[in-house]
């Protein structure tokens, strides 16, 4: 059917997943009060399995929307593929979320079912966040899904990580809003207009040098929550403090969604200003690559070497928004499902080896790992090598897909530094895969890891997933660029590839 | 007339003896592992029997769509180059197993797993007829590589595993930004996205762009050889893996190198594999690669250390005989590769041997030992004399020709080589005196045990291979002329002749059957 908003129901059916998320994260708080009774009981184990069919529903509306049509381009919520398919990676993330967080927020003491409706309510954000053409419900999206993950990041209370971790983040998050609240506010009141579709239209020439400042705040606003450096300073301490389930989902979604939000809002309403944000894109780039992955080469703390690496992938992907074209979009799309599943695959692995209390996250913990239990340090080979972009894994295929997008634009330079600081980044990957591999177990006495079925399934999922991206593509190759045509950006095909 | 499966057959065995050693009982690991090697090398009998050894194109050809978004195929196929190399490989594979079962007493089904792996993985090295698929087996193999020397290697391994890795990717990932180059002026040129070798090999290239990717690919190659000043991986490496890694380095690993001058930077750059600088640039480097390792094999205590020294020395006499862009030159190069593969091989099994019987590796901890030992010190002495090239083995026909192909286009850089001859003897003649002649003067020595018949069953292929090669070189030279002389004749047309640029129609769609290798003669 086609939605024109003609009447109030059009509204809720474009609305439709984030209607049906909303209501279960409604329906999982009220629960957890009603059976609580006392804040010293646990919540009941029905409550991870509440919120999963919620997301399953929702993963269905979703899909559900391929088959709407929308009245024109121009709608406050977009209907088109680009949405449908950065939806499903949230919705994906905060399923791996929910396959790893029930055994350890027990098991670590904290008995909040809020937690899993904040999770949701973070989903429902991050889903208007990046669905949304309209900059005043992009931003209403931001602050929904940074409200809840500000408190998600300092909800272990006992953890004093944890509350300085959560602390930074709100101010440094509450800043980025600002910014980006006054870059919108500029771009307003030099266009008079906040719709993506007709400010593309207003700006196709290029704007003055007012909407140029307040891209250049907007893109600032977003630089903060991808976490681009120089930018990224809550970042390290913010993943290393909140609970690893958390910073999984942190680290996958959250980035996800400011990265789908700016490529839709450059993409769709700057493509005229590209001489502007491209240059910016182009050094956030540099810095992020350089600097990230320099400063990963010294961590020794497993966990905070995942945060830089995770920040280095922002960097990669940079690249590909720094491109600004259809094949950039793409590339993006597909880099983000496969950071998606690896980035949560090694979280994974890592809370499981960090045990209770996330005490062990040093390097040393994983000593001859691979000889205690093999499979997981299987796993986290298959992770660690599709991080460090190696053939095969998804991650090869993800960043070949991203130096195609650059060069085809002409920035060689951009590849050459994403090539050279790949490079860079194969020491701390196999510095984690040599403490597996390489050193014998330390004493007989070292319990077995407790692996829940829930974290062995997401274990699962990211394999099976980071090595059917690596060997078969195509299928999600071809969702990539179906999604990256629906925001039309400009086509730089075979003709594009000339010589420098 | 040939089977396009065999090659796909070959790619799958070791997958299914990995898994079926990851299912064993530990301690028939070793015995699945042996059997699918085995399996493994009768498989590949076919290539040696029904290769026509005239016909130019590839052949066991199969191909297959695998990402037809970016033009990636899965294509194999063997021709006169690369038939001898797989050969080799699956040759020395069940050999290097049987020689394993003493020295690897520890993690066993990870082990034989892992060797099984690299397999498949060189084996696809030398049969990929997709650049992409190259490369993905050419990353592939240092997993395993990587896997072998860290954890079964020696006290250093961990530098040495790491070195190996660092070094080979960063090469490789040059390699790989060059072959992306190709890919999109393909694409630019001709608007349908491709990475078949075929194709790629259509591209125009002007001389600068031809400098640059030669460069690039040259690199990744000239680590893997290594050419010197490249080198400082492989010591390293050799010394700390156990001595079934050692084996496989040597045999197998580095004749990727080689193969990719052969396979890529002479049929795809040819102006910038003929250009004046780059050419004199690579003989110095290989005489030098020549000269100095046997300069410091000289004075190695460590009698692996010099062997590993002696690679070196080897893969100059094939960087000479590559860029000596000679038929005669570029048969010598492909015969001191395998032959290098067979004697080093077999050097790294012996040395293995000694290590097992009494824990050193120090050529001073011997002595006498053909006293005590005849057969294995029999054995040694071939295998040293077939790695110096005498005459009747098959390290005098390579060098030989070589020498001679060089000589006719670069007589100096021939003449000095051939010093490098001489210095083989000079290092190689001291450390067998050292440690099979003299007196018997350590007491450990006096009762060492001989060859077991494992252990001759180990050596006997590697001995008889050398000989065989020596004293009737016709069957191998025979496969790999066609191919040789079409390498050759397609540098030489291209280079003296019209500059690919100029050809007429140059960037032509192959259409995906037409795999003729190289370009149709009558395309002129």
């Amino acid at each position: 059917m086609t939605i024109d908003y003609s009447s109030a129901g059009h509204y809720v059916l474009a609305l439709l997943p984030e209607v049906v998320l909303s209501g279960a994260a409604m329906l999982v708080l009220l629960v957890d009060v009603f059976q609580k009774g006392s804040a010293s009981r646990p919540s009941s184990r029905t409550i991870p399995w509440l919120a999963g069919a919620g997301v399953a529903l929702a993963f269905a509306a979703n899909l559900w929307l391929l088959g709407l049509e929308e009245a024109g381009s121009a709608g406050m919520m977009a209907i088109d593929s680009f949405r449908v398919f950065s939806n499903a990676l949230f919705l994906l993330a905060a399923a791996l979320f929910l396959g790893m967080a029930p055994r350890y927020l027990e098991e670590n003491g904290m008995h909040l079912g809020e937690l899993y409706a904040l999770v949701l309510f973070a989903t429902v954000g991050m889903m208007v966040f990046s669905g949304s053409r309209d900059l005043i419900v992009i931003f209403l999206g931001l602050e929904l899904l940074s409200v809840a993950v500000y408190v998600l990041t300092a909800s272990n209370r006992r953890d004093v990580r944890s509350a300085e971790g959560g602390l930074k983040y709100f101010l440094l998050g509450a800043f980025s809003s600002a910014f980006l609240l006054f870059g919108v506010a500029l771009v307003y009141g030099s266009t008079g207009t906040v719709n993506l579709a007709r400010l593309g239209v207003v700006l196709a020439d290029g704007g003055g040098r007012l909407v140029a400042f307040g891209l250049a705040l907007l893109l600032v606003g977003y630089a903060f929550k991808i976490a681009a450096v120089p930018f990224h300073m809550w970042t390290p301490d913010a993943y290393e403090g909140a609970p690893t389930p958390v910073t999984a989902f942190m680290a996958a979604a959250v980035k996800a969604a400011a990265f789908a939000s700016l490529v839709r809002v450059l993409l769709t309403a700057f493509p005229g200003l590209y001489g502007t944000w491209g240059q910016m894109a182009f050094w956030l780039a540099v810095l992020t690559m350089v600097t990230a992955n320099l400063i990963a080469l010294t961590q020794d703390n497993v966990k905070r070497l995942l945060a830089y690496s995770s920040i280095a992938h922002a960097g990669y992907l940079l690249v590909a928004v720094a491109a600004g074209t259809d094949v950039g979009a793409a590339a993006f799309l597909f880099y983000l499902a496969v950071y998606t599943l690896m980035n949560v695959g090694a979280f994974a692995v890592m809370m499981t080896v960090a045990r209770l209390g996330e005490t062990r996250l040093g390097l040393d913990e994983y000593r001859g790992l691979a000889w205690r239990e093999p499979l997981i340090a299987i796993a986290m080979t298959i992770f660690l090598l599709s991080l460090a972009g190696f053939p095969l894994t998804g991650g090869f295929i993800g960043k070949l897909y991203i130096l195609r997008a650059a060069v085809e634009r002409g920035l060689l330079v951009l590849a050459v530094v994403l090539v050279l600081t790949s490079l860079l980044s194969y020491w701390y990957y196999l510095r984690i895969a040599w403490h597996m591999w390489f050193q014998d177990p330390e004493g007989e006495g070292v319990a077995p890891l407790a692996l829940p079925a829930g974290v062995a399934a997401v274990l699962v999922a990211c394999v099976v997933g980071v090595l059917a991206t690596g060997i078969f593509p195509g299928a999600l190759l071809d969702l990539a660029s179906a999604g990256a045509a629906a925001l039309g950006g400009p086509s730089f095909g075979a003709a594009g590839a000339a010589a420098p | 007339m040939s089977a396009g499966w065999l090659l796909t057959l070959l790619l799958a065995i070791p997958i299914a003896g990995m898994v079926a050693v990851v299912l064993a009982p530990v301690r028939l690991a070793r015995y699945v592992a042996l059997g699918t090697a085995a399996v493994e090398f009768l498989a590949s009998l076919p290539l040696w029997f029904s290769f026509a050894p005239g016909v130019e194109a590839f052949q066991f050809e199969s191909r297959a769509r695998w990402i037809p978004e970016w033009g990636i195929s899965y294509a194999l196929g063997v021709d006169g180059i690369s038939v001898l190399l797989v050969l080799l490989t699956t040759l020395i594979m069940p050999v290097t197993i049987l020689g394993s079962f003493r020295y690897i007493q520890r993690r066993e089904k990870t082990f034989y797993a892992t060797m099984l792996l690299l397999e498949t993985a060189v084996i696809g090295v030398f049969v990929a007829l997709d650049v992409f698929l190259f490369f993905v087996f050419w990353e592939l193999v240092l997993v395993p590589m990587y896997l072998i020397i860290g954890v079964w290697g020696g006290e250093r391994r961990v530098y040495a595993a790491i070195k190996f890795f660092l070094f080979t990717a960063a090469g490789s990932l040059l390699m790989l930004v060059g072959i992306l180059y190709l890919f999109f002026k393909y694409q630019a040129l001709t608007g349908a996205p491709s990475f078949a070798y075929v194709d790629l090999l259509q591209v125009p290239l002007t001389l600068k762009e031809q400098l640059w990717l030669f460069g690039a690919f040259a690199l990744a190659f000239a680590i893997k050889v290594p050419l010197f000043p490249l080198h400082t991986w492989l010591p390293d490496a050799h010394v700390e893996a156990p001595t079934p890694g050692s084996v496989i380095l040597a045999a197998v690993l580095l004749k990727m190198g080689t193969y990719g001058f052969v396979r890529f930077l002479l049929p795809f750059f040819p102006l910038a594999a003929t250009h004046p600088d780059v050419v004199s640039t690579l003989m110095v480097l290989g005489v030098a690669g020549i000269l100095y390792a046997a300069w410091v094999a000289a004075v190695q205590p460590d009698a692996k250390k010099l062997i590993a020294y002696t690679s070196v020395a080897h893969m100059g006499f094939v960087v000479i005989g590559v860029f000596a862009l000679t038929a005669t030159g570029l048969k010598g190069a492909m015969i001191v590769m395998l032959s290098h593969g067979v004697s080093t091989g077999a050097l790294f099994l012996l040395m293995g041997m000694l290590y097992e019987r009494r824990h050193s590796r120090l050529i001073e901890a011997y002595g006498g030992l053909a006293a005590v030992t005849p057969m294995l010190a029999t054995a040694f002495v071939i295998t040293a004399l077939a790695s110096i090239g005498l005459p009747g083995t098959s390290g005098f026909v390579g060098e030989f020709l070589a020498l001679l192909g060089t000589f006719e286009t670069h007589p100096w850089v021939a003449i000095v080589a051939t010093l490098g001859v001489v210095f083989a003897a000079y290092y190689m003649l001291p450390m067998v005196q050292r440690i099979f002649f003299n007196r018997v003067d350590q007491p450990e020595n006096e009762r060492l045990p001989d060859l077991s018949p494992r252990e001759g069953l180990v050596l006997a292929p590697l001995l008889v291979v050398m000989i065989w090669m020596g004293v009737q070189p016709g069957p191998f030279l025979r496969r790999m002329e066609t191919s040789v002389e079409a390498v050759v004749e397609r540098v030489q047309r291209q280079a003296l002749g019209a500059p690919i640029t100029a050809a007429p129609g140059a960037p032509v769609p192959v259409a995906a059957a037409d795999l003729a290798y190289p370009a149709p003669r009558g395309a002129e």
